[in-house]
């Protein structure tokens, strides 16, 4: 029993190693030796001849644990790919995963427990803009290295952190060029979550359709985080009859506002909506059937149709399911282990300053979006995509804009 | 008149008066189990929003066997039934092991039914996951009736309507035309007397308590068509129900009722005209307002102090 075992798991991790060999994800073996502990970690991180540890900071408890956990599991996911490969310099990946629990200072808490305590080398974490914006000092001032996975506001920019999600502007503007275009749209009705990110987006759309458009904003709304009740706003959309609504609706609001939009007889075949806010994974709460023929834009699907996106469908089906979906952060998570493994390679040390150094300007081709390249600035140069939504809770892509920089303060927008 | 035609006026006023009729029936539903245990026991059930998230988690679970048994377009009553008999159940064992020793300190009741909420928003999370599950709806219960062309009235709104309708009157039945119904106001009147006359004043709070905890149950399961359902799905109706509870007066189902109407007609209203988070403050000062100068809420109990 116990070598059919055996051999089962040689089986099943060499077809692993074999798949990523494959997929060019085996960038050269690097073994342990030819890199003494003594030369790559000379500030006293958790490394050792054998192992490097790595903080995940994310909330598995609490309101947010519902959009955290895809995230836990995508770097999970990419540090089991990696240690299979035989980890980062020879070294295996060591999780140390710590539980923000939803709240703002536990996560700055936490980061310092991760980086004073535990030295670790790096950390995937941190979700929310609130969460990111408590645990930044600290980050900042131990000198730690941060990947955060969300797309956000933008207007941030520190030496610790690299943001393997989009900024606002990569999500906004290519996606209103396009409504714009492919719909003829010229009025518009924008709605959010009342909280930092769908204003600081609204204020971004709102300068882009008046000034570069020529479009009209014809409502601007903002609904508290958690309400439920939309009868009054969607009266007022219908009164205003807007060409596109462009939402940012987030949490369990965003189930309701689609579910009653849809009860309210505005459904994608009288009414054009763009959202910034929904992915495969808000889908599962909304159920497709409520969202079919709506917009999304993203810079990831899970239907995205090229090989390095199957084998990372695949593979995180296999370790998490087989019901798992994966949205746009989920896979922007993914990105951070692997970030951090080309960055320490390519720096040929785990020295947080000269990891830092490495990774701008480095390309990394496999990402499941597809190449994605870092910039100075330490966010990524992506592609937009639009989904159109199906009712089986998967997005067709129906446009892919050019590589658009990252430009997280952005000049005439603020 | 600003530039929209009488007709399109006239479509909006229908649709937005049942609009506020809509939210009315939701919060009565959320606040009816509370009115009875707060108003009755005088019991602060801080896990209200927790029993709901029990009814709306029994939905969805029977409407995935539905989908896969192919009864998808009545599931909806079983839901509802097994909704209310769960929430009752876990009602009643709460009462057995935890309310019933707190009777004499009402504050503690408070914080041991928070206590109860956390941990089963960790129960749920556990068992079901962190994310967000929604019901899939019977094909009937999508889309609207549209009287006019123009006007799109919900279906899912008439039918919480509806529901809401129904347990108002199965609660009025029950508390004024039964015998059970005699127990628990004369429990809440005097509760020695009550003993005295050979009623079981335990077994009283048991059952009340339970029904509380049930009606809850029933609610959840209707919030699934307009909602999602999260471990923490509760927390977002704790709040609106006390509201109406205190609002309306504790001891009074009428002041529930007319309290219930009263937020949602103001709160519907306002967020047509105002935006969305300014109507919800003007209610809500509207309501301080009102409260400071009626303590007891609107339909006070007439009690002799």
């Amino acid at each position: 029993m116990s070598t059919l075992n055996r051999r089962g798991f040689m089986k099943v991790s060499g077809a692993l190693v074999g798949a990523m060999m494959a997929a060019g994800l085996v960038t050269g073996h690097a073994f342990a030796a030819d890199y003494p502990t003594a030369k790559v970690n000379t500030t006293g991180l958790a490394v050792t001849d054998t192992t490097v540890k790595v903080g995940i900071l994310h909330s598995a408890t609490g309101t947010m644990a519902i959009s955290e956990t895809g995230s836990i599991q995508a770097e999970k996911l990419a540090i089991e790919q990696i240690n299979a490969m035989g980890g980062i310099l020879g070294r295996k990946i060591e999780v140390i995963q710590e539980d923000g629990a939803s709240d703002w200072p536990t996560f700055a808490e936490k980061a310092k427990k991760l980086l004073e305590k535990d030295k670790v080398a790096s950390v995937m974490g941190c979700w929310t803009s609130a969460s990111r914006k408590a645990a930044l000092p600290v980050f900042e001032k131990d000198n730690g290295l941060l990947f955060y996975p969300t797309f956000y506001e933008g207007l941030e920019q520190s030496k610790n952190v690299f943001y393997t999600g989009q900024e606002a502007t990569q999500q906004i503007l290519a996606g209103l060029d396009w409504i714009a275009k492919e719909k003829k749209a010229k009025t518009f009705y924008l709605i959010g979550s009342d909280y930092i990110w769908p204003r600081t987006s609204m204020k971004i759309a709102r300068k882009h359709i008046e000034q570069h458009l020529g479009g009209k904003v014809v409502g601007e709304e903002y609904i508290a985080l958690g309400d439920t009740q939309f009868g009054s706003v969607i009266n007022k959309i219908k009164l205003k009859k807007p060409d596109v609504i462009y939402a940012a609706v987030v949490g369990g609001s965003n189930v309701a506002w689609f579910k009653q939009l849809n009860a309210a007889g505005l459904n994608s075949s009288k009414q054009t909506m763009l959202t910034i806010s929904v992915t495969e994974d808000e889908v599962l709460g909304i159920g497709g059937e409520n969202l079919a023929g709506f917009y999304s834009a993203m810079k990831y699907f899970q239907s995205q149709d090229n090989d390095a996106n199957k084998k990372f469908v695949e593979a995180f089906k296999k370790r998490w399911g087989k019901d798992a979906v994966i949205g746009d952060v989920t896979q922007a998570a993914y990105l951070g282990p692997w970030l951090y493994k080309a960055a320490v390679e390519r720096a040929g040390s785990f020295d947080v300053d000269k990891v830092q150094a490495a990774l701008p300007g480095y390309e990394f081709k496999d990402a499941p979006e597809g190449p994605v390249t870092v910039e100075a600035n330490h966010h990524l140069t992506t592609k937009l995509r639009i989904g159109q939504w199906g009712k089986d809770g998967q997005a067709k892509v129906v446009y892919t804009s050019g590589y658009i920089k990252p430009d997280p303060f952005p000049k005439g927008y603020q | 008149m600003f530039g929209y035609s009488m007709a399109e006026i006239g479509n909006i006023v229908v649709m937005q008066g049942f609009s506020g009729l809509s939210m009315f029936t939701v919060l009565l539903l959320m606040a009816l189990g509370l009115a009875i245990i707060f108003g009755q026991m005088g019991v602060i059930n801080m896990a209200h929003g927790e029993f709901m998230t029990i009814g709306a988690y029994t939905t969805v679970m029977i409407s995935k066997v539905a989908a896969s048994y192919g009864f998808t377009d009545y599931y909806f009553i079983f839901a509802i039934i097994i909704a209310f008999g769960l929430a009752f159940a876990v009602g009643y064992l709460v009462e057995f092991a935890i309310i019933r020793h707190l009777y004499k300190r009402p504050l503690d009741t408070l914080l041991a039914t928070w206590g109860l909420s956390l941990v089963m928003q960790q129960i749920f999370r556990s068992t079901f996951g962190a994310k967000e599950v929604s019901a899939e709806l019977p094909e009937w219960m999508l889309g609207s009736v549209n009287p006019t062309p123009d006007i799109d009235i919900p279906i899912n709104g008439l039918f919480v309507m509806g529901l809401a309708a129904l347990v108002t009157f199965g609660v009025y039945m029950f508390m004024y035309k039964s015998r059970w119904g005699l127990r628990v106001r004369a429990t809440v009147q005097n509760r020695t007397m009550a003993g005295a006359v050979g009623i079981n004043t335990a077994k009283v709070d048991r059952v009340t308590f339970a029904l509380g905890c049930g009606i809850a149950g029933i609610a959840g399961a209707a919030f699934t068509t307009i909602a999602s359902t999260g471990p923490t799905t509760g927390t977002l109706y704790i709040v609106d129900s006390f509201m109406v509870v205190v609002f309306g007066g504790a001891a009074s189902i009428v002041g529930t009722i007319a309290s219930a109407f009263g937020i949602a007609q103001a709160q519907s209203v306002l967020q047509f005209f105002m935006t969305s988070s300014m109507g919800k403050v003007s209610t809500l000062l509207a309501i301080v307002t009102i409260l400071m100068m009626k303590p007891e809420g609107l339909f006070a109990s007439k009690l002799r102090k």
